[in-house]
């Protein structure tokens, strides 16, 4: 117990680094997803296809290559940057390759005929982006977006394998002084288990606001 | 200008293939496993009193909500000290990967076994089956067929998150990668191959899948 009140901080700080990294890449991932996912649909062949190639290449590939590749390869290019930036752009574009699909699915369960009406009505294609397409998609998207969320900071704890000092690292740092190691697993498992476990009541209360009553 | 050299990624491709090979054999050792927990924690969960119900819920939620890579440091780093061994560092993954696995494919059984439709299950109580003979000649085939396609989807996870193994010092096929990265610095083409390998064994199980999933789909 003593152990855990001395390293606490220790702890606490790898917690907020898992955090940070986590929030950071669904933030890019994101962004990445939504211009892939409309690119999927709407994008132009050429377009269409080379993001497809992208996402099908990424869900092929173990994240933990990805970020070795990334973290050994980026200095050989010439791109000499810190492991955290390395690892944080190797989880972006993963990340960013599943809400690709994820957006598409959305955007696509949408019926044709939301798009025949919005035509009708004259609606440019921004406008039925913007007033048709994506207000009904944002609630299918909602559920499996939140489950990326809690995958993300799941699949953070792989920036310990290049040194990047997150909540995982802290814990076997810590436990390889004190040697209390089951205790400060268990402790590293209930704060993972609680990050995740309030993500996904925040997504079941997001997705009781935006269901259609 | 970058120069390209892949000799020396080929020189080491043994590394390589047998590392592919051992990450297909823990996966499938993993999957295998996961589907007799799965199994078990399904007929629990649906069937089961209350009391162990929430045992599997709890042990699902909690193993489905932390990291991969912490199951595995707990199985190979913690589980020594109070006594529990493995004969070594490759068959400590697999058993971290089957628990892991396990917790989700309780899920999906437990889905599997609801979409029975229960006029099978009626059927088979009334020409006078037993519980286990209707669970074992009409539940858990019907299940199988129902569930073989995210059993498939699991698989090819499984074998993804077999370059975890790397960490504990298994020597598979990101192993070997970083072997080779260290020694020869060929970067870029070592993990050029390595990727390529992935994805190609990654579509490949896919497609053997999807032949098996029309040998055996549920007929409308």
């Amino acid at each position: 117990m003593q152990t855990i009140i001395n390293s606490g901080p220790l702890i606490l700080r790898g917690l907020l680094v898992t955090l940070q990294v986590s929030a950071l890449v669904l933030f890019i991932g994101t962004i990445i997803g939504i211009g892939g996912g409309l690119a999927l649909l709407y994008g132009a062949k050429p377009l269409r296809w080379l993001v497809r190639a992208y996402v099908d290449t990424l869900r092929g590939i173990p994240l933990l290559v990805l970020i070795f590749a990334l973290f050994y390869g980026m200095p050989v290019l010439g791109l000499q940057v810190s492991a955290m930036t390395a690892a944080v752009v190797a989880l972006s574009v993963f990340c960013g390759a599943h809400v690709s699909e994820i957006v598409r699915g959305g955007a696509m369960s949408i019926s044709s005929g939301q798009t025949d009406a919005a035509n009708a009505l004259g609606l440019s294609f921004p406008q039925r982006l913007r007033y048709v397409i994506l207000p009904q998609a944002l609630r299918r998207v909602l559920p499996p977006w939140v489950n990326t969320a809690a995958e993300m900071v799941k699949a953070s704890s792989l920036v310990s394998l290049v040194s990047v000092v997150d909540l995982m690292m802290s814990i076997q740092q810590i436990a390889g002084r004190t040697r209390e190691t089951l205790l400060l697993y268990g402790v590293a498992a209930l704060l993972y288990f609680l990050v995740n476990f309030s993500i996904s009541m925040l997504g079941r209360r997001l997705e009781k606001r935006f269901a259609y009553s | 200008m970058y120069q390209f050299n892949w000799r020396p990624v080929f020189q080491n491709f043994d590394l390589l293939w047998k590392g592919l090979l051992l990450g297909i054999v823990m996966a499938i050792g993993a999957l295998a496993i996961g589907v007799v927990i799965g199994l078990a924690g399904a007929f629990v969960r649906v069937y089961g009193p209350r009391w162990a119900r929430l045992l599997v819920t709890a042990y699902v939620e909690f193993v489905r909500n932390i990291p991969l890579l912490l199951i595995i440091y707990f199985v190979y780093f913690g589980l020594p000290l109070i006594g529990i061994r493995f004969l070594d560092n490759l068959w400590s993954f697999v058993f971290a990967l089957a628990l892991y696995s396990g917790a989700y494919l309780i899920e999906t059984f437990r889905a599997g076994l609801e979409a029975v439709n229960a006029g099978y299950i009626e059927a088979g109580t009334a020409v006078g089956l037993t519980r286990f003979q209707v669970a074992r000649y009409i539940t858990i085939p019907l299940m199988f067929r129902i569930v073989l396609p995210s059993l498939g989807n699991t698989l090819i996870s499984l074998f993804k998150d077999t370059s975890l193994a790397s960490a504990i010092s298994v020597t598979e096929l990101t192993y070997g990668a970083i072997r080779i990265n260290v020694n020869t610095w060929r970067i870029i083409e070592v993990y050029t191959v390595v990727g390529l390998m992935y994805l190609a064994t990654c579509y490949l199980i896919a497609g053997l899948l999807r032949l098996l999933e029309r040998r055996f789909a549920m007929p409308h």
